[in-house]
């Protein structure tokens, strides 16, 4: 692509995905209303879908206070911290063959290094909030986030060994012969588990858990700078989704529609997966999401990372497999 | 050109945010210009042609170990008390020492950069580089740096256990 045509591009993608998590609002809403057996917002335009035009207006048109107690630059700055990281994520997305805004040799871990400083919004905003409960959350958050950061990192890892490279483009033209989700099922099952824990959703939103803590973190935002926080949260369930399907779905791969198609449709998928979770899964107790994630989700990451070396070395005699040697 | 530009706008970026850092009385702020100092490294990084030691950088200082620094910070909640001890610390008197101790340092480095040629660089360094180094040659200071984190690990496991003997907690 010329220089011109990726910054198009790059500006599609940004509009694309600030209206993707917009139209998740609502969207997320009328599924859970399907499956919890009631209708969910249906009233405004066709199927309740310009509910997003109005709870825009309301977030837009709210006040925009600063408790007078915070710590008012850190307070204002911690929003925008988590949507600029999200943004930035989807820089090495491969959408189709030549749609990606950067083909970066080491986008997956680019992707890793934007997911871990979106922490800090979460953090900055407890510590400037000045407030118990939101720095319960905080706390919380930054536990939980560090230790799932951790299996989320190696969980990709067999994926990189299989591939033999950190391009994202490259580990999707790797996965024509066979998606990783079968060959990588344990390292699917962790990623996903890490990156509803990374994106704090719900099940695992103990940093906000509303019933316990107020609204955790967010508790003294309102506004458009909660609006942030929300838009980062689901900024983050897009990008997890749309990474998921680049690593272990095929990404743009399948057959009779364009790539671009295929890339939404599974990416739509995954998405409604999340939901879905949602939907089902209690919240567990914060000991149990610890302990959880280290007796259980680190073990299984390690196994899957020995056997899958093992396999790559024991097919390198005959086959060359990139990554090794 | 353009590099350039940007390495010299990176550069001041670390070099003035290291310095807010140093002189911050509040340990949060002072936290945020350390983490935009090894944003600004990493961006360096990249420059030079070692995309794997800026991700690095940002994966493992800026979004893991500084978050560990803003964990503590929390569970201290310094607060007012905190900014006054800190300030305090702060004096003119207490910034002598090291600023002789800098300079000398600068004149050194200065003189080493003057007669030295600059160091070649070789071009882009991929990862899969890094890892053939890192586990050819230097496989013994892995080997060692991975015991010293198990010995941490073990360390860490035992404080927490008397901890836990002693009836604290659950």
């Amino acid at each position: 692509m010329s220089d011109l045509m990726t910054v198009m591009f790059a500006l599609a993608v940004l509009v694309g995905a600030v209206g993707g998590a917009a139209v998740m609002t609502w969207w997320e809403r009328r599924l859970l209303g399907i499956w919890q057996d009631r209708y969910g917002p249906n009233r405004l335009g066709p199927f309740g879908i310009l509910q997003v035009a109005a709870d825009m207006l309301k977030l837009l048109t709210k006040d925009d206070w600063v408790p007078p107690f915070s710590d008012k630059v850190v307070f204002i700055f911690a929003p925008t911290a988590i949507v600029m990281a999200m943004m930035l994520g989807f820089a090495v997305v491969p959408f189709a063959p030549e749609l990606q805004i950067i083909d970066m040799n080491i986008g997956l871990l680019f992707f890793l290094g934007m997911t871990s400083l979106a922490v800090y919004s979460v953090l900055l905003g407890a510590l400037a909030s000045n407030n118990k409960y939101a720095l319960l959350g905080g706390l919380r958050s930054a536990a939980q986030m560090v230790s799932y950061e951790v299996f989320m990192g190696l969980s990709l890892m067999g994926v990189v060994m299989l591939s033999g490279s950190f391009n994202l483009r490259v580990i999707v033209e790797a996965q024509s012969d066979g998606w990783y989700c079968i060959s990588q099922f344990l390292g699917l099952f962790v990623f996903t588990i890490a990156g509803i824990a990374e994106s704090h959703r719900l099940p695992f939103d103990l940093p906000e858990a509303e019933h316990e803590l107020c609204a955790g973190f967010h508790t003294e935002y309102g506004g458009m700078k909660f609006g942030m926080f929300m838009l980062g949260e689901y900024l983050g369930l897009i990008l997890i989704s749309s990474m998921i399907v680049t690593l272990f779905f095929g990404g743009w791969l399948g057959p009779w529609l364009p790539p671009i198609v295929w890339f939404g449709l599974k990416t739509f998928i995954v998405i409604c997966f999340f939901v879905l979770l949602r939907a089902a899964i209690p919240r567990p107790r914060y000991d149990q999401l610890m302990s959880m994630g280290w007796k259980i989700m680190l073990p299984l990451t390690l196994i899957n990372l020995v056997v899958t070396g093992a396999v790559a070395l024991w097919l390198a005699d005959g086959l060359t497999v990139g990554g090794v040697g | 050109m353009l590099e350039l530009i940007l390495f010299y706008m990176a550069a001041t970026i670390a070099l003035v945010s290291t310095i807010l850092a140093l002189t911050r009385v509040n340990a949060t702020h002072a936290l945020i210009y350390l983490i935009l100092s090894l944003l600004a490294v990493a961006v360096i990084f990249y420059l030079i042609g070692a995309p794997f030691a800026a991700v690095l950088e940002v994966v493992i200082y800026a979004g893991a170990i500084m978050v560990l620094f803003v964990f503590v910070i929390m569970m201290l909640n310094l607060g007012e008390k905190g900014d006054r001890r800190e300030k305090k610390l702060l004096k003119p008197q207490v910034w002598v020492t090291p600023v002789i101790l800098a300079l000398i340092l600068l004149v050194e480095l200065v003189l080493v950069l003057s007669q030295s040629a600059p160091a070649e660089t070789q071009g882009l360094i991929s990862s899969k580089q890094v890892g053939m180094t890192l586990y050819g040659p230097y496989v013994l200071a892995v080997e060692i740096a991975s015991m010293l984190l198990m010995a941490g690990l073990v360390g860490a496991y035992h404080l927490g256990r008397r901890y836990l003997e002693e009836g604290g907690g659950s």
